[in-house]
């Protein structure tokens, strides 16, 4: 225990201090990865909506949101390339899926079709999963806007700024529709009780979650993470599904994903492929 | 002496760097600036980024090494986004919100506190009988709106800022 707590008054401020420590250093990468490649995932599902979502204003809000949560993505893996793991650019485009750290539901394809083809999408899918994964996303970003690693702590504290525009959206969708037509409440509480068998890695932090909270690189526990997401969409979900939060597919945060990945890294990286040297 | 006279022509060159996609207004006056270091005839500017996902800023990192290093004295300028602090809406100066108005773009509201409604007077007439049409606009920074008065579309600058009850 006062190992613990000497740890605990400890800021690190360079990328050269966290290497100082192997464990720390593991879990500091571990959980940018995770951060990193949740943001990438659910902003790719978002770019395929372009031009497609229900009306013009809803494109330009979902675009301007998907652009910036990109942005976001790209804060972490710079972090990453600061930590010496290789330049941003390869860790997004050029790793296998089972090097992936993203929750598995946020790879699912936004419904049947492809966007070049036919694109029958689901907006239920976009708002629910958006929804539950900007909840998500705050709470995790209050739990290490105090990091002990300044420099994430710093980004957590920037993105927190930009934040509540996303949710404040996504909230007042899940809102007007479950409060619709029967056919729009009928299909929202089908991807909400889809969701909930499939979310549960999006709360975790993976095998490394208990040095995570040790070397205080989150300060509050992944069941904790968990009960305060559950308290949130409590107040917002209509009819809340019966049963614990699930993870049909395994852990993406151990590198377990669907074929879905691997359709959406394929696409993601088809231009970054046909030629890795070229400067964008 | 001279040391400060040689800060403040950095000043006055980053007031003259416009951000690309709000021509008129400088990075100064958006309150991107947060340090000039002046080392011999090496110069060091920490900018602070604006919306995370805004792709203007390797732009802007280029336009101003590119305009300091005009200076005839300037060897080298050095130009880093630091995330050290948060920009927030606050730091545009009054010049930069006047400029704002200029390109038909309301500026954020004063002492916004997260979580309150907000008023925008239209930049062209300037009445409070506006309509918000879209929290998104074309940019990150931007929202939509229309004005009931004058009849005229218009954007604002939506407010960034620090949430409330926080302990960081
Ligand atoms: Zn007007």
């Amino acid at each position: 225990m006062e190992r613990g707590e000497e740890k605990m008054s400890n800021i690190i401020e360079t990328p050269e201090q966290a290497k100082q420590d192997a464990t720390y250093y593991q879990a500091l990468r571990e959980l940018l990865l995770q951060l990193a490649d949740d943001d990438l995932l659910i902003s790719f599902r978002g770019s395929e909506w372009l031009g497609l979502a229900p009306h013009i204003e809803e494109d330009v809000a979902y675009s301007s949101i998907t652009q910036n949560t990109m942005g976001h993505a790209v804060m972490y893996y710079n972090l990453l390339e600061e930590l010496g793991e290789g330049r941003a650019d390869i860790l997004a485009h050029d790793r296998q899926p089972d090097e992936r750290r993203n929750g598995c539901y946020l790879e699912k394809r936004n419904g049947e079709g492809m966007y070049l083809e036919e694109p029958y999408y689901d907006w239920a899918l976009a708002v629910v999963r958006n929804y539950f994964y900007e909840t998500c996303k705050k709470i995790k970003l209050e739990a290490i806007a105090n990091s002990s690693y300044q420099p994430l702590a710093h980004v957590a504290r920037k993105v927190l700024m930009e934040h509540p525009y996303h949710l404040a959206h996504w909230k007042l969708w899940m809102k007007q529709l479950q409060s619709s037509t029967d056919e729009a409440k009928k299909r929202m509480q089908t991807r909400i009780d889809e969701a909930w068998v499939e979310f549960a890695d999006v709360l975790e932090l993976g095998n490394l979650a208990t040095d995570m909270r040790k070397h205080r690189l989150v300060t509050i526990s992944e069941e904790e993470i968990k009960d305060k997401w559950l308290d949130e969409v409590k107040t917002i979900l209509v009819d809340l599904p019966e049963g614990p939060v699930g993870k049909k597919y395994g852990s993406g945060r151990n590198g377990e994903h669907t074929d879905d990945l691997k359709q959406a890294l394929d696409i993601l990286a088809e231009v970054y492929n046909s030629d890795k040297a070229a400067a964008w | 002496m001279k040391e400060i006279t040689r800060q403040e022509e950095i000043f006055n060159v980053l007031k003259t760097v416009d951000d690309p996609e709000l021509p008129s207004v400088s990075v100064y006056d958006l309150g991107m600036v947060h340090d000039v270091r002046i080392d011999g005839n090496s110069v060091e500017i920490k900018m602070v980024p604006t919306f995370a996902g805004c792709p203007a800023l390797e732009f802007i990192e280029m336009n101003v090494k590119k305009a300091v290093e005009e200076l005839a004295w300037v060897r080298a300028c050095q130009v880093k986004f630091t995330m050290e602090i948060q920009w927030s809406t606050d730091a545009i100066t009054d010049k930069g919100k006047e400029e704002l108005k200029k390109h038909g773009i309301a500026p954020p509201p004063e002492n916004f506190r997260p979580g309150d409604e907000w008023t925008v007077n239209c930049p062209y007439c300037n009445s409070d009988y506006t309509s918000m049409e879209n929290i998104f606009g074309p940019t990150a920074c931007r929202s939509i709106l229309y004005c009931m008065a004058c009849r005229n579309p218009f954007e604002a600058m939506k407010p960034v800022v620090q949430p409330l009850n926080t302990n960081y």
